[in-house]
């Protein structure tokens, strides 16, 4: 995605969206790409709404960085990256990218209860409804690969690993900060699982 | 050094550089996190307390006591908190004290979508908005200042919006504020209507001085640009009008109330025209008309909701419309909305109350989505306490046709917050009202914060833990049971047997919060396809971790079961087993 990086480089506003299942580590995720790109001397906010402490509710953070940013929200049809944790949680909030912009999910399903409470069917055809939208569309297994890891909490580096690929930022700037914000015990795992996201798409 | 922070964090951040010493706050989305970070500064004394009234009082005593001081709450806790505030600002203060009102436009976590700038102009104190974590952290050393400086306390206006989001700050060193000295001043501080009466004089004098000050303050500034577009904005709205019009001259207001009228009748005639954009209530547009000067606001902008860059774009016809394709219109996605967590101790009661077809007046906490299908359970939400208090009066109304089925539910958080007093009214009136607490011992949905029945402190220190149980005999209901939420049948049959007295009850349901204890009862449980016949009852438990397979036989997804037996104990067939029971 040569665009995006042209648009950090021309010092333009990048608009990222991050989606995903109340636990999956959304949050977390959308805080490590905020300091990195801060670190990286750009102007950076980043907007949420949280509060809700259970789980499995739908969770979305927004990140915005460049020269300077004002509103905390993305306008709608200008989200450069949508990076979604979770398959539904994708197209929930597809039209939310501008025209070109990319999408990368987790192929994961998370069944909600109104599926079977309101009798609403879960899509199957997520990535042929993600292409109606763009042609840009990233499918990764980093669930799968966070399984394989042996331990599934770190699903959120991984996706973080494949956005960096999206992004002009050191890859050591991403571990530096990742490192200050997992537990001391999982750095080398959190490494480890960053560079297999990086590996997810090429 | 500049660092990334949430508004919330920039305010305790802000509180602790400008020498703040107490603070106090009930939790309550979106305001809770700058209490928790208060725990952060060892320089600063902070609590939770039981509730915001009580929270503000303490704060202002401090205040009085010559330290500076601040309590945070949501909007609809400076309800609670509205009558310490209306008169302290009679009293005045001696050391600083700022009160924070998170307001949550859109009810994102919240029952109504009060705007809190009224009550900042109905008690007469002065307001100011931050429009991002930089401005929070230094408008809290402003607030100080001018609540000192006008002997006044200062409220600080703040919106989901800048309480969640994160920007930027540069961080300072702390300056230490020397303690002021109390005096006792008894014309003051003593409201007796002969002493009131000359206080409200001079809370009349005080609102033309700081008037005088919003005008000449550099919180309100102007950015000069193309003069024929005059916008005046504050809080979150200036960054989605600056994002909109890059090219507009704004007047844009940190200091609210009182507005600075010179100031605005200066910016009106130096432009064109001339737009108020602002959330929710048109809180200046109303006060600007009202000076003569003709501005647009409402009349293009919603008064409902949050507002973004889009809506702004809009309502004045500017910026290009998103071209990016559209999904097919036909196809519906299943919401997500917040569940109870896969084994919730919430879960089991709300089943029995189901089942025993009980009327659930109910109140706020994770437990409110017992309203929701499929538990479908709990049937009204007013506001903090009133789970109590409504079955009271709804057993007034419905003696004849309700007679035992009326139970009021509140949880353990908001029992301590204001279920006590309706408990009182029930036996001093000697209603017969049956209560149930929800007990998990934690203030659960904002996040895990302690509170008086928890045993600990906000810094997770021992404290003494105030006993639910002893509590209620003392206030004089003789029938005080505990029931185990996950033992459906013995959860059934105590209800049953409370219901049928003829005598006040409180049924104590006490289970854990799951994510908080990081609880996993048993490996997950597992069902047998041969067993299962498909009738849905699991289902009715509204567990997400019940799915049902293609045949439409029930699945339990064993990434989310903890095991908590619920299911298994409502499934007729036996079809749902613990695992190590598995043929």
């Amino acid at each position: 995605m040569n665009t995006i990086k042209n648009r950090v480089k021309q010092g333009k506003t990048v608009n990222l969206f991050l989606s995903g299942v109340g636990g999956q580590g959304v949050i977390i995720a959308s805080n490590i790409i905020t300091e990195v790109a801060m670190h990286a001397g750009f102007d950076v906010k980043k907007s949420e709404v949280h509060g809700m402490s259970q789980r499995g509710g739908s969770v979305t953070s927004q990140v915005r960085f460049g020269k300077k940013v004002f509103s905390p929200l993305i306008k709608k049809g200008s989200v450069d990256v949508l990076l979604a944790f979770e398959q539904l949680e994708s197209i929930r909030f597809i039209e939310n990218l501008k025209p070109e912009g990319a999408v990368i999910f987790n192929d994961l399903q998370i069944i909600p209860l109104t599926v079977y409470s309101m009798n609403i069917k879960y899509p199957n055809n997520i990535e042929e409804l993600c292409k109606k939208i763009t042609p840009h569309v990233f499918s990764v297994n980093a669930t799968k690969a966070a399984e394989d890891l042996g331990n599934i909490r770190i699903t959120n580096t991984i996706m973080l690993g494949t956005l960096s690929t999206f992004l002009e930022f050191d890859k050591e700037l991403w571990e530096q900060v990742i490192s200050e914000r997992v537990p001391s015990k999982t750095i080398d795992l959190n490494k480890e699982a960053f560079a297999i996201g990086r590996s997810l798409v090429t | 050094m500049k660092v990334l922070l949430s508004g919330n964090e920039a305010i305790a951040r802000g509180f602790y550089e400008a020498g703040g010493k107490f603070a106090a706050a009930y939790p309550g989305t979106p305001s809770t996190e700058i209490l928790e970070n208060m725990g952060q500064y060892e320089e600063i004394e902070s609590q939770w307390s039981p509730n915001e009234k009580v929270a503000l009082e303490i704060v202002a005593g401090a205040g009085l006591g010559g330290i500076r001081s601040l309590a945070a709450m949501k909007h609809v806790g400076l309800n609670v908190a509205a009558d310490p505030l209306f008169s302290l600002s009679y009293q005045g203060v001696n050391a600083g004290v700022v009160v924070i009102s998170a307001d949550d436009p859109s009810m994102h976590s919240s029952q109504n979508e009060q705007d809190n700038r009224w009550l900042a102009k109905a008690s007469k104190i002065p307001m100011l908005e931050p429009s991002d974590s930089c401005e929070a952290k230094e408008f809290v050393g402003h607030a100080l200042s001018i609540s000192e400086q006008f002997d006044t306390p200062v409220l600080i206006r703040m919106t989901t919006r800048i309480n969640h989001s994160y920007s930027i700050v540069e961080l300072k060193e702390r300056k230490e504020v020397s303690q002021k000295p109390y005096e006792r001043k008894v014309q003051k501080n003593v409201l007796v209507p002969v002493n009131a009466k000359k206080r409200r004089v001079v809370v009349e004098q005080r609102l033309q001085e700081t008037e005088d000050y919003s005008n000449t303050t550099p919180l309100n500034f102007i950015e000069w640009g193309d003069k024929n577009l005059g916008i005046i904005t504050s809080g979150v709205s200036y960054q989605y009008a600056r994002e909109v019009f890059p090219k507009a001259s704004i007047l844009k207001l940190g200091f609210t109330f009182p507005l600075p009228k010179k100031k605005i009748k200066e910016f009106a005639n130096a432009v064109q025209s001339l737009y108020i954009i602002e959330e929710l209530d048109p809180f200046l547009e109303e006060q600007i008309a009202a000076l003569g000067i003709s501005c647009v606001g409402k009349e293009k902008i919603p008064r409902i909701g949050e507002l973004n860059p889009e809506i702004i774009a809009q309502a004045f016809g500017v910026g290009k419309k998103s071209n990016t394709p559209t999904l097919p219109k036909e196809l519906t996605l299943p919401p997500r909305p917040p569940v109870l967590c896969p084994g919730c101790s919430h879960r089991g009661i709300y089943y029995v109350f189901k089942k025993l077809k009980l009327t659930v007046p109910g109140d706020i906490g994770c437990y409110s989505l017992g309203a929701l299908p499929p538990l479908e359970s709990m049937e009204t939400l007013l506001c903090m306490g009133a789970g109590f208090s409504y079955a009271y009066g709804m057993e007034k109304a419905l003696s004849a046709t309700h007679k035992g089925k009326i139970i009021g539910v509140l949880g353990d958080s908001t029992f301590f917050h204001s279920g006590i007093p309706p408990l009182l009214d029930i036996v001093y009136n000697q209603g017969k009202t049956k209560l149930c607490v929800l007990d998990n011992n934690i203030t659960a949905m904002t996040g895990h914060q302690e509170h008086p029945g928890t045993g600990h402190s906000i810094h997770g220190k021992p404290s003494p833990k105030i006993d639910i149980e002893g509590l209620c005999k003392a206030i004089g209901i003789n029938r005080v049971i505990v029931v185990d939420p996950y033992n459906i049948e013995e959860t059934t049959e105590a209800i049953k047997k409370e219901m049928a007295l003829d005598e006040p009850s409180v049924i104590i349901a006490r289970g854990p919060c799951i994510i908080r204890e990081r609880i996993k009862f048993n490996a997950p449980y597992v069902v047998d396809t041969k067993a299962c016949i498909k009738c849905g009852m699991c289902h009715r438990v509204g567990c997400p971790a019940i799915e049902k397979d293609e045949d439409g036989k029930s699945h339990i997804n064993p990434l989310l079961c903890i095991g908590c037996d619920v299911c298994r104990q409502v499934c007729k067939p036996g079809a749902i087993q613990k695992p190590n029971k598995k043929q």
